[in-house]
């Protein structure tokens, strides 16, 4: 055999060398990322798994969330008038006034009348003892009524004669709801409504 | 003979370089994929137990009806104790 030969040989051994090792090195790499995307499927199944039925459960709980609030917007409209809804709603959540009840496009027309005219004197003076109350919100500057020490005593304050007597014999507040003992369907008992006295026309 | 040194000379400088330099490419692209996959794997996995708490939507979903059934109550109660605001 000659030396050309015995040198192409060796060229060929060479090349079938480095094809054998980088081939065989890769082989195990990729069955390295096999096992690897193995792991990865079990986990994106039970991600898939878990989160199958959110979407159903998330809608109903949004769909009966939205019953709630469009059914106690509707209660504060009905009971409340529009105007006053939409200024106590905007009273609680300054600027929510903007975007209006649901349920009634136009209240997002209504100008919110102030705080004031909504609720009572106590009502905004407890507002101010708790400050935290998101009705305090509107009166930001106000000083501080509480005492951070003695919060209690700053509320024993609203009431310095203490408690008013035989108010231990005073009948207890009502019951309400379903289960209540005694259900107020009885208009007829209580006797016609109020009197109402005619709005004074400016 | 001149025409197998020549073979052979390409062989060692032209052919053999470049299998190697083809091949190296190929398993170090192969190696770096690893740590992607196992860092992929550690994140499903995370992801997999975060959703643990999901079942949990169950109870919610059941508190929310039952919650919601008590405010139409109550509120079935405002609305035969409550006066209806004026019409306008």
């Amino acid at each position: 055999m000659s030396a050309a030969a015995a040198v192409m040989i060796l060229a060929v051994v060479l090349i079938v060398l480095a094809l054998v090792y980088f081939l065989v090195a890769t082989i195990l790499e990729l069955r390295k990322i096999v096992a690897g995307l193995d792991r990865v499927i079990v986990h994106v199944g039970g991600i898939v798994e878990k989160s199958a039925p959110v979407n159903e459960i998330v809608n109903d709980i949004n769909a009966n969330l939205d019953a709630g609030v469009a059914a106690l917007e509707g209660l504060l409209v009905k009971k409340a008038g529009l105007r006053d809804a939409v200024g106590l709603v905007d009273g609680l959540y300054p600027g929510a006034a903007a975007a209006g009840l649901r349920d009634f496009p136009e209240s997002t027309e209504v100008v919110p009348p102030r705080i004031g005219e909504v609720y009572t004197k106590g009502t905004l003076t407890l507002a101010r003892l708790g400050r935290e109350a998101p009705i305090a919100l509107a009166s930001p500057r106000g000083a501080v009524l509480r005492d951070v020490e003695y919060g209690s005593r700053a509320a024993r304050a609203l009431y310095p004669a203490g408690r008013e007597e035989g108010a231990a014999e005073l009948p207890r507040s009502p019951v309400i709801g379903t289960n209540a003992p005694v259900q107020y369907e009885q208009r007829v008992e209580s006797g016609p409504p109020r009197k109402r006295f005619q709005r004074r026309q400016p | 003979m001149t025409g197998v040194w020549i073979g052979a000379a390409i062989l060692l400088v032209v052919v053999l370089p470049i299998v190697v330099v083809l091949l190296k490419g190929v398993l170090d692209a192969a190696k770096s994929i690893v740590p992607a996959i196992d860092s992929i794997a550690a994140t499903a996995e995370a992801g997999s137990k975060d959703l643990d708490a999901a079942a949990l939507l169950l109870t919610t979903q059941v508190q929310v009806k039952e919650t919601i059934a008590g405010v139409a109550a109550y509120g079935g109660s405002l609305d035969v104790i409550l006066d209806d605001a004026e019409p306008a």
